[in-house]
């Protein structure tokens, strides 16, 4: 029988086994909300925002490991799901959004709402396609899954002009996908794989560098047997967090431009590094020139060969899934009867526990001002480290990764590539679909929450009872405190004047509003906010305004130049 | 250093834009780039050549592998292969001049395939230093117009390109 292309995109949907769309109507995609009006497969919800469909179908994505669909209008509501879809790129999160285009004769015209939708995103997907005949919908939609879900997943956009959703076809689902063009690889070269654990049992001072890719992998188990087999220091990217368990001794805490000394200082004395999933950016190595050791040897483990070698040198490239190459190097050391070297191993925890007494995460725990860092602190008792935690941008995101310890791999989501301010409400939205029963809380600062708080109507209509916890210091903290440090005190329009009542807000959405200004309240106030759990709780902190996160590494400097408390 | 660079892509609309993007982006150097169907018209092929140091030129290769679009990539100067380009010149062709026009394009093998009482335009083939040479040859005032088609380039021997 012959389905319209907007009966067959939503059968696709329902084949690929989607449980939640987040997304926003408009003329192109009229006819594919009619079928959704129809349908009883999947869920669609609502947004306020495009952005926030994005981004809630990112959050859903990091926290479940499975594909996000977002669905958009063409025009302006294709651009305002641009930002969501940089997100998911920087941070290769696998997404699918569907965006309406107008009719195929009216493109290029400058018809009303149209927007060159697969030109814009071009530099910020993985792939996208435009949909040209209504018999092309459903091997489209099966390979836009396929891509954004395996190698180094991503997001694909697949738009689709409203003709096409009228047009009919016949339907049947593709059941399998075959691209000459796109054969990722998972398993690594067994060779190199060889190689690697050679230089490892070889090391005498071996540092673990753990990034995102362990958690896109699904690789935490593998990562926690590999490191604690052979009893090597492990530290973890901003992306990378509940990768391996925060709470083992064998953590050395996040490196990077906010990392821990210990971290920082082991990363630049190691003499043999392995990269797991992680791409020596910026913010984690800082200045190439700066990182280089002589004499330290780099084993470099990625699904993306682009990642390899792009801003260092490798010794030992492995390009396959991170899960099965540590699965492979766990069984060669097994195998074998060699280990590393214990005496050596002795001396280097001993001079990291050296480095590590250097208390490099105190604060000031006897001032009269609310400290952001203990708010974190006593959320993470308070939720037994359980809780899913998103964040938005900035220091805020940095003291909940730096302070809350976590355990698992897919409960830290936040946007680490692009840094976008205004993720944090909407993802915990995805999160708290994906898994209705857990706590989910939005770590956030004042300026952030206002980029989606509009998203609070989305909480209420589809009852979230998320926990936002604003660390409110009027000002854009990040900002400041570069302007602090690099800018002689000038806070160059970084005030955030005429904030609004954020108890009013949140109470006018239907929700349940705390402002907390006394340190001896905060405590209280999470306990009683984390006990509601039908209700989302937006907790307004008066914190310290002029904390700072440190440690911290000044752009373009070394790890080995940090600013310390 | 110069690199030509080859490829076989997916014939299919965007396809160009997806490697044209992902140059700018990048901020790599484009000096050519040439792109046609195969014999195979469900593939195109092209020829990139551009400059950058060996770091560089292996993250071109690496991210032009990465897109989609993309199923092989080859960089040609990492062994013996061989590239022509073609060229267009229109060039005065008057009273003195006419006898001269042909003798230069007769010795650079070139080929005169239109005339007018005042103008030669003749079709030169080879490598691209063989047509700057040319070009150079001319009179710069004799030249009219020209037009280069950018490098093809194709392995020696048994170097072969395919899916």
């Amino acid at each position: 029988m012959e389905l319209t292309g907007a009966e067959i995109v939503v059968r696709c949907l329902a084949e690929e086994g989607v449980e939640f769309v987040f997304g926003y109507p408009g003329g192109a995609v009229l006819n594919i909300y009619d079928e959704i009006f129809k349908q009883d497969k999947f869920k669609h919800v609502l947004v306020r925002h495009e952005q926030a469909a994005a981004h809630a179908a990112d959050g859903y994505a990091r926290a479940t490991g499975r594909t996000g669909v977002a669905l958009v209008t063409s025009g302006p509501g294709a651009t305002n799901a641009v930002t969501g879809i940089a997100t998911a790129y920087m941070d290769s999160i696998p997404l699918v959004v569907i965006s309406g285009q107008v009719p195929t004769p009216a493109i290029g015209m400058d018809a009303f709402q149209e927007v060159d939708m697969v030109g814009i995103t071009r530099p910020c997907v993985k792939h996208n396609f435009l949909v040209k005949d209504v018999k092309d919908i459903a091997e489209t939609i099966r390979k836009a899954f396929y891509i954004a879900s395996t190698g180094r997943p991503g997001p694909v956009v697949v738009d689709i002009p409203k003709d096409v959703t009228q047009h009919k076809a016949e339907f049947s689902y593709p059941k399998s996908v075959k691209m000459r063009s796109y054969n990722p690889v998972t398993k690594g070269h067994p060779g190199q794989v060889k190689r690697a654990v050679q230089m490892l049992l070889e090391a005498k001072r071996p540092m673990l560098y753990t990034g995102g890719g362990v958690v896109l992998s699904n690789a935490a188990e593998e990562l926690t047997q590999f490191a604690r087999l052979l009893g090597f220091p492990v530290t973890s990217t901003l992306m990378g967090l509940g990768g391996y368990p925060a709470g083992d001794p064998q953590f050395t805490g996040m490196l990077g431009m906010h990392g821990t000394y210990e971290a920082n200082m082991a990363m630049q004395h190691c003499d043999v590094l392995v990269a797991i999933g992680a791409r020596f950016d910026d913010r984690v190595i800082g200045n190439p020139e700066h990182f280089f050791q002589d004499g330290r040897r780099i084993i470099h483990i990625d699904i993306d060969p682009a990642s390899i070698a792009k801003r260092v040198k490798v010794d030992v490239p492995i390009v396959g899934s991170v899960k099965e190459v540590l699965a492979e190097m766990v069984k060669l050391v097994r195998a074998g009867k060699e280990r590393p070297d214990p005496a050596a191993l002795k001396t280097w925890w001993t001079q990291i526990e050296l480095w590590r007494s250097r208390d490099c995460m105190k604060y000031d725990r006897d001032s009269s001002l609310i400290k952001p860092q203990y708010v974190i602190e006593k959320m993470h008792e308070i939720t037994r480290g359980e809780a899913y935690v998103t964040s938005d941008v900035g220091q805020h995101q940095m003291w909940a990764a730096q302070y809350y310890k976590f355990d698992q791999p897919r409960h830290w989501i936040n946007s680490g590539g692009l840094g976008t301010m205004g993720f944090g409400l909407p993802a915990a939205m995805g999160v708290q679909f994906a898994h209705p029963e857990a706590t989910v809380a939005c770590i956030t600062g004042e300026g952030s929450i206002q980029m989606n708080i509009q998203e609070l109507a989305t909480c209420k209509q589809f009852n979230l009872p998320l926990k936002v916890i604003l660390l409110n210091n009027r000002y854009l903290g990040m900002v400041r405190q570069w302007q602090e440090f690099f800018y002689g005190n000038r806070y160059s329009e970084s005030y955030m004047d005429a904030l609004p009542d954020f108890v009013k807000l949140a109470e006018s959405y239907g929700h349940v509003g705390m402002r907390i200004e006394q340190p001896g309240d905060v405590e209280g106030a999470l306990k009683e906010a984390f006990a509601l759990k039908e209700r989302l709780v937006f907790m307004n902190f008066i914190t310290d305004q002029t904390e700072n996160v440190y440690p911290m590494i000044p752009a373009g400097k070394g790890l080995n130049e940090m600013i310390l408390v | 250093m110069r690199h030509i660079i080859s490829l076989l892509m997916e014939n299919e609309a965007g396809a160009l834009s997806r490697v044209a993007g992902l140059f700018s982006a990048r901020g790599y150097n484009i000096e050519s780039l040439t792109v046609a169907p195969t014999e195979d018209e469900t593939l195109s092929r092209m020829t990139i050549v551009t400059r950058g140091s060996d770091d560089v030129i292996e993250q071109i290769t690496k991210q032009l592998n990465k897109l989609i679009d993309v199923v092989k990539v080859v960089d040609l100067s990492e062994a013996g292969h061989i590239e022509r380009e073609l060229m267009l010149v229109k060039v005065r062709a008057e009273d003195g001049l006419r006898e001269e026009m042909k003798r230069m394009s007769d010795i650079f093998r070139g080929r005169i395939i239109d005339v007018t009482d005042k103008t030669y335009t003749i079709e030169l083939t080879g490598a691209g230093h063989k047509l700057d040479a040319f070009l150079e040859a001319l009179d710069k005032g004799a030249i009219l117009e020209t037009v280069r088609t950018g490098a093809s380039g194709i392995g020696r021997g048994d170097r072969i390109l395919k899916s």
